[in-house]
């Protein structure tokens, strides 16, 4: 199992190489070369110019380029923002930028299954009942609206409708304006939470749909089992089967999807940060990319795909753990 | 249950069979059933209903749009959805109209509003001559339209039905010619994923060993990608290119393939590398047939129930990527347009406070994913004719 381990993290290795190459070259596409823009800048001076130059060897072909970026990146050098003139690495993660990222993906997650797997029993027990239909019609109608559409229509319903304004309560970004330099407090949490909201409901709902039909199609497969009978017939009651004997094992497949859910949570959460104004890497990452900013460019698509590799190895130590039936050697 | 109700009930079952065996036995083609569970599936069916009537509209774009999509009606920036009236002066139920509408700037506080001037109907009248010439299929030139408002002395007004955007264009006729990429997107982005992935899955499950090796690897890259982040620097790359509005489309369409090829090429791997190993296919090498005419003709066809479902699922997922990236300003380039790029001009709670009809657009994406949607499932429980649900 260690061993898997090892393996399976060391194997992220080659694979971000082979994505930082893919970025790389694309972002030597994207037209509009950072090199003139610098020039017609009366602050930069020659001199810096030619650091630059000689630093990324931005005169060389392509492939060269790629390997001086990767030997400074191997030293911890992800290079400096066109933009803000700061380290990459200050400009994606700046402020408490990566912790909301990281805290917003896991809590999205988490609350997602809270609720995806009761709906999933519920909708599972009863099999084709109304209340069966209307969960999945409300659970496609989640899968169906566009992140950004709901981020919008929420933002539009609270402003327009609820008129939230009147309370002091603002819509966009993680708090408002009054909070901003107050120590933490009981009201600054709760105003955290109502910032929050709206984002665990928009990529929430999106991703909700995918589980919930997941754990009622596995929940029904494993009611079908003989072993299930047998626990009727040994005269448990309905509520002791389902949920000891059936919905513990039905749960094992939805682990697996556990990494395919990733990209979804990824996705959401830049769409949703950036309409929602929330300071992500997301956010961070678009409006590098408004700017043509190439090495926070970089750095993004790095960092995401990393995040996508590290949450797949997580997902799959997790099934080696909840389900003790697969082996690794 | 009690124990005499049960065996009513059994024997009634029993008394259907040997009717059955009496009656003359129906024997169905696969087509046939695939039908019949299809049509079973109630949401399924409004679903595609749904679907054939967006497709519909869209075939029809030009002719139900009153006006040309990129005509601007420069006195009508942000006009909102037009009100038509059912009834008369007195009150008495009439054909619908609308009246002429001007454009004030109240001097104190800066509002633009639309005033109705009320000294003139307008009613709506169908097949309506408009300015806007077309050409139906790209072939039949004309000018008729679905609707128009016209006075009985033959004066024009517009009607905006879903209102105006900010440089005066109809989002009705917006919505509708939009829908072409919209609805298309998805289509093209399937037709071009299933290819690549039957080759590269199918090669990468019957010959396994190095081949396999190499492209399971690629697969593995393609899924560490993260999705909408490249997919955004994609647009930016295309967008930077100067290209025009078409060849951004085609560049959207083959970003979002190269994106989303690897998930399903490593599933028709799997269901490839167990096909392999069944006793048809080993008969079928046994007699001589070449590696190409195996995977084509007796593996590929066990795949397409498969490939079938894939691609009604895969669809309304690229609609709402392309709406993403066309939202954010990295998809779809004017002239063209689509449902995510009219909703580009929603990006703020400001604007949609003042003009909430520019959300509009939104609707018609909801609404054609869920119909894409329930399609998809209910295809999904169909192409399976033999499994019981």
């Amino acid at each position: 199992m260690l061993t898997y381990m090892i393996r399976r993290t060391l194997y992220m290795i080659p694979l971000l190489l082979i994505v930082s190459l893919i970025s790389f070259s694309l972002i030597k596409l994207m037209p509009g070369d950072y090199l003139t823009t610098a020039r017609m800048n009366p602050q930069i001076t020659e001199q810096t110019l030619q650091q630059q130059i000689e630093r990324f060897g931005l005169d060389r072909p392509f492939l060269v380029q790629y390997w001086f970026w990767l030997k400074n990146v191997l030293q911890g050098d992800f290079g400096t923002s066109f933009d803000t003139r700061m380290p990459v690495f200050k400009t994606l993660f700046f402020g408490s930028r990566l912790m909301w990222t990281v805290i917003i993906a896991m809590t999205t997650l988490v609350l997602t299954w809270i609720f995806a797997i009761p709906i999933g029993i519920y909708s599972a027990t009863h099999q084709y009942k109304p209340s069966d239909h209307v969960v999945t019609f409300f659970g496609f109608l989640g899968l169906s609206i566009p992140n950004f559409f709901f981020a919008l229509v929420l933002m539009w319903m609270l402003v327009v409708i609820f008129h939230v304004g009147d309370r002091g309560l603002g819509v966009a970004g993680l708090l408002d304006s009054r909070f901003f330099d107050s120590p933490f407090s009981w009201a600054k949490f709760v105003n955290y939470i109502w910032h929050l909201w709206p984002v665990w409901v928009v990529i929430g709902t999106a991703n909700m749909a995918g589980l919930i039909r997941l754990m009622r199609g596995s929940l029904l497969d494993t009611l079908s089992l003989p072993y299930v009978q047998t626990a009727r017939s040994k005269g448990l009651t309905e509520r002791v089967v389902t949920y000891k004997h059936a919905v513990r094992n039905a749960i094992n497949p939805l682990v697996t999807t556990l990494g395919l859910s990733l990209p979804g949570l990824v996705n959401g959460g830049v769409i949703t940060a950036i309409v929602l104004n929330i300071p992500t890497v997301g956010r961070a990452y678009f409006s590098a990319l408004q700017r043509q900013d190439e090495p926070v460019i970089m750095g993004g698509l790095l960092f995401f795909s990393l995040f996508l590799l590290i949450g797949n190895v997580i997902a799959d130590f997790l099934l080696a753990w909840v389900d003790p039936r697969i082996r690794y050697d | 249950m009690a124990r005499w109700q049960r065996r009513r009930k059994m024997s009634k079952a029993e008394a259907r069979s040997r009717e059955a065996d009496q009656k003359e036995y129906v024997s169905r083609s696969q087509g046939q059933m695939i039908w019949s569970a299809f049509k079973r599936h109630r949401v399924g069916n409004v679903g595609t209903v749904v679907v054939l009537l967006f497709i519909l509209f869209a075939i029809f774009a030009e002719f139900v749009a009153p006006y040309h999509y990129g005509k601007q009606y420069r006195n009508h920036p942000y006009a909102p959805p037009s009100t038509i009236h059912w009834r008369d002066e007195d009150g008495s139920l009439t054909r619908p109209y609308v009246y002429r509408t001007d454009r004030t700037l109240d001097r104190t506080t800066y509002k633009v509003s639309y005033i109705e001037d009320t000294s003139k109907k307008y009613p709506i009248r169908f097949f309506t001559r408009g300015e806007a010439g077309y050409k139906l299929f790209g072939l039949i030139p004309s000018n008729i339209h679905l609707f128009g408002a016209m006075a009985d002395d033959g004066d024009i007004t517009e009607v905006f039905l879903l209102g105006t955007d900010s440089l005066g264009r109809d989002l009705l006729t917006r919505c509708l010619v939009g829908s072409w990429v919209s609805l298309s997107v998805g289509p093209l982005v399937v037709l071009l994923v299933i290819p690549i992935s039957i080759v590269l899955g199918g090669v990468s499950g019957y010959y396994g060993g190095g081949v396999d090796m190499f492209i399971q690897r690629a697969c593995e890259v393609m899924l560490a990608i993260p999705g909408l982040p490249i997919l955004m620097a994609m647009g930016a790359a295309l967008r930077g290119f100067g290209l025009s509005a078409g060849m951004v489309f085609m560049g959207i369409i083959v970003a979002l393939a190269i994106v989303s090829w690897g998930g399903t090429a490593r599933i028709i791997r799997g269901q490839v590398l167990a096909i392999r190993e069944m006793d048809f296919v080993t008969s079928a090498r046994a007699a001589g047939a070449s590696d190409l005419r195996v995977i084509l003709r007796h593996i590929t066809p066990n795949v397409t129930s498969y490939l079938i479902v894939n691609a009604t699922l895969t669809i309304p997922g690229m609609m709402l990527t392309e709406a993403a990236l066309s939202f954010l300003g990295y998809g779809i380039q004017e002239p063209m347009t689509s449902w995510g790029a009219l909703l580009n001009a929603a990006t703020n709670v400001g604007s949609i406070e003042q003009h909430p009809w520019i959300l509009i657009p939104g609707i018609f994406i909801v609404i054609s994913v869920l119909a894409f949607n329930f399609m998809g499932d209910a295809v999904r429980d169909a192409v399976d004719p033999y499994s019981v649900i």
